[in-house]
């Protein structure tokens, strides 16, 4: 039996209104499987009513801050439905796209592996692929089988839809190849240019299988490359960054170069994955139609995505929330704590949920080793904390220095009393631990509950309300 | 004068998809607790294995790097008995461990070829083995030990008639999903399945294969000063509850 969209809307609303009736959760995905399951049809039939169309940003990281990037672009000129609280399967798009009314365009953040099917229903105008790093093996399989998945959706998206992707990882580049209209964006800046990091992606040609040659890599496999096999090379982007300062923890600055303009951005947004997400919001936004100055404005309001170098207050000293999910993700963490000064104390959590991952042997492959010179205590925790107390105590922390505390609350408790007056304390969590750990200051009342969190900052944006 | 155990890693640059470093650092960190110096050596396509070598090791890599270094490790098949007949151990995990058999046939029926050195081969299968897994085994006589570890491969494999496993599975798939072994065993030569990494949360596996490197110039495994391993225990502990709960079907 076929159920009219309109009776598996209602029913589906009305399953996330009791979700959240019943405070158990923010319903940012109960509603979208209700459709789906009831009228699998339904993504795309609700996504038609978006006068504008859509946009989709997919990539291993960078996803959700990106959106909210692109989202206080494009809040002067569209109504927006988005995903902002990363509900970003089938299912939180379904959920999104219920709950927003007369909006005009949609901009939805989208897993990796769930990027096809969005992608079918959703025929996105402009397309953003921002990269492709090794994440979550056990739930994506190899990342080449990725990538081949994202050739299909490429190879679908018709002609006149708009694709953009980051030039300087050779895996889009490659999937770029055969289209005519591709906007690229990248990083200019040799100064901050280094080797390929241990276990890099990409590093062979996947059109010929030689070897790139790595000039220099920015972040992960990200940067200028070319094959001395079949000659394929990065491409000058059209829209890219230059002069670029960092500023540690705080953010960073750099000189934005779109194809007819050049201004300052000052970014309030440590690191330069954080600049790799900027510019694909800045590339994204251009392909939209925004003008250079609420690109600049849009980036520059652009507060932390939840939990994403995320700055709490509590009490009289203060929390800052990295999350970590995978080697280059936190890779990048690493970096940008050394640049600000590398913390005495930190608060790691390793759970091995479905969401963080079963496979816990990332950790191993993530460069913790900067950070041991100035640290002095790790406080391990997480489902998986005596894994991740192993990781530190093989790379030489020495033993008596680690304390395990497996519940992130008592481990944020702890690290909390070992911080001073006025301090910051680090805490780098993977995803469910950050739920945790979100839920627990929601609880102490010095957080609000993500989903009200993610309503506000929907509404901050300039998204669509829903109606009461 | 300290005793050097010599480790050959091979395809460093390939093969290295699950955190195969850690078990480059345990080895390193407990053969220097003992006492003893560990010289790393890394042999890429090409360059052969440094001679009189006490370790071998191979880690995993996904298809594409896999079929990279494939030809390379085929052409090694005498290069590698040759050394363990020298006495030398060897830790193939994964990919490593199905290319040391005589190939890989993929779905479409294409044979990557294998050094064959372990009695053993491998097809692809339509569905992938992930999860959480732990084995039984008896690396020397009436003592079992328990490993565990996580698999994801796609890859069935199979042993000869007489093969010996590493392992019997306890929880999870092992090497096919049916016939209850994980891995092989030949001699001081171990392939198995378990990443993990496999050795941080199994350390007695790590300390048996350094015994039988060292017994390569020793003459025998030498006795090795027992280390605090609480961490390790605990960190074993957890996983064995995850294979339990959320391994595959076998009991």
């Amino acid at each position: 039996m076929r159920i009219p969209l309109a009776i598996s809307t209602l029913v589906a609303r009305a399953v996330g209104a009791a979700s959240r009736f019943s405070g158990k959760g923010g319903g940012t995905t109960l509603p979208g499987r209700v459709l789906n399951a009831l009228n699998p049809g339904g993504m795309a039939r609700l996504a038609t009513r978006l006068k504008q169309g859509s946009a989709i940003i997919s990539a291993t990281n960078g996803k959700t801050t990106t959106a909210a990037m692109t989202a206080a672009i494009l809040a002067p000129r569209f109504s927006l439905a988005g995903n902002p609280a990363g509900a970003n399967l089938s299912s939180g798009v379904s959920t999104a796209l219920l709950q927003t009314h007369g909006a005009d365009l949609g901009l939805f953040e989208v897993d990796e592996a769930a990027l096809p099917r969005v992608s079918e229903a959703l025929r996105p105008r402009v397309l953003c692929l921002g990269n492709l790093f090794r994440d979550q093996l056990d739930r994506y399989g190899e990342l080449e089988m990725l990538a081949e998945r994202w050739r299909g959706v490429v190879a679908d998206l018709p002609t006149d839809n708009t694709l953009v992707i980051n030039g300087d990882d050779p895996q889009l580049a490659q999937l770029a190849r055969a289209r005519e209209s591709v906007i690229r964006f990248g990083i200019e800046d040799e100064r901050y240019g280094g080797p390929l990091p241990h276990a890099a992606d990409a590093r062979y040609c996947s059109a010929c299988g030689v070897a790139y040659r790595y000039e220099l890599a920015y972040v992960g496999h990200l940067g200028k490359y070319s094959c001395p096999g079949c000659g394929f090379e990065r491409t000058k982007p059209n829209i890219w960054a230059e002069e670029v300062e960092l500023e540690g923890l705080t953010g960073s600055s750099f000189r934005l170069r779109l194809p007819e303009r050049t201004l300052s951005v000052r970014l309030g947004l440590p690191g330069l994955y954080n600049i790799y997400n900027a510019l694909a919001a800045a590339t994204l936004g251009y392909a939209l139609g925004a003008p250079a100055e609420e690109i600049v404005s849009g980036l520059e309001s652009t507060r932390a995505a939840f939990g994403r170098s995320e700055r709490i207050a509590v009490g009289d000293k203060k929390l800052l929330l990295l999350l970590i999910k995978n080697p280059t993700g936190a890779n990048e963490v690493v970096r940008t704590l050394v640049s600000g000064g590398a913390p005495k104390t930190l608060v790691i959590a390793l759970n091995d949920g479905i969401a963080d991952g079963q496979d816990t042997s990332w950790i191993w492959d993530v460069d913790f080793e900067p950070l041991l010179g100035e640290l002095e205590r790790l406080i391990a925790s997480g489902g998986r904390a005596a894994e991740l107390a192993l990781r530190f105590k093989y790379a030489g922390f020495p033993e008596g220095a680690i304390e395990l505390i497996p519940a992130p609350a008592a481990a944020l408790d702890r690290g909390l009393e070992l911080t001073e007056a006025q301090g910051e304390l680090v805490v780098c969590p993977t995803y469910t631990a950050m739920l945790e750990l979100q839920n627990e200051l929601a609880e102490r009342g010095h957080a609000d509950p993500y989903w009200q969190r993610a309503a506000r900052a929907r509404e901050e944006s300039g998204q669509a309300r829903k109606p009461r | 004068m300290t005793t050097r155990i010599r480790l050959c890693h091979l395809y460093p640059d390939q093969l290295n998809i699950y955190a195969d470093r850690g078990n480059i650092a345990v080895f390193r960190r407990r053969a220097e607790r003992r006492g003893y110096e560990l010289e790393l050596i890394g042999v890429g396509v090409g360059e052969a294995l440094a001679p009189e070598c006490d370790l071998i090791y191979l880690g995993g890599g996904q298809d594409r790097e896999q079929a990279l270094i494939a030809p390379d490790l085929a052409r090694r098949s005498e290069e590698i008995s040759a050394a363990l007949e020298d006495g030398a151990a060897l830790l193939a995990v994964c990919g490593g461990y199905q290319l040391l058999g005589r190939g890989y046939r993929d779905r479409t029926g294409v044979e990557m070829p294998g050094a064959g050195v372990l009695p053993l081969e491998t097809v692809a299968g339509d569905r992938r083995m992930i999860g959480d897994v732990s084995i039984e085994c008896e690396l020397e006589p009436g003592e079992m030990l328990t490993v565990v570890g996580f698999e994801n491969h796609g890859g069935r494999t199979l042993l000869d008639d007489g093969a010996v496993p590493l392992g019997r599975v306890v929880h999870g798939f092992g090497n096919d999903g049916e016939s209850g072994f994980e891995g092989c065993r030949l001699g001081k030569a171990i392939g198995t399945y378990l990443h993990g990494p496999l050795l941080p949360r199994n350390p007695w596996l790590a300390d048996w294969l350094l015994g039988q490197a060292l017994a390569r110039k020793l003459g025998e495994p030498p006795e090795l000063k027992e280390l605090d391993d609480e961490l390790e225990y605990q960190a074993h502990a957890v996983a064995l509850g995850r294979a339990r709960e959320r391994g595959g079907k076998f009991r």
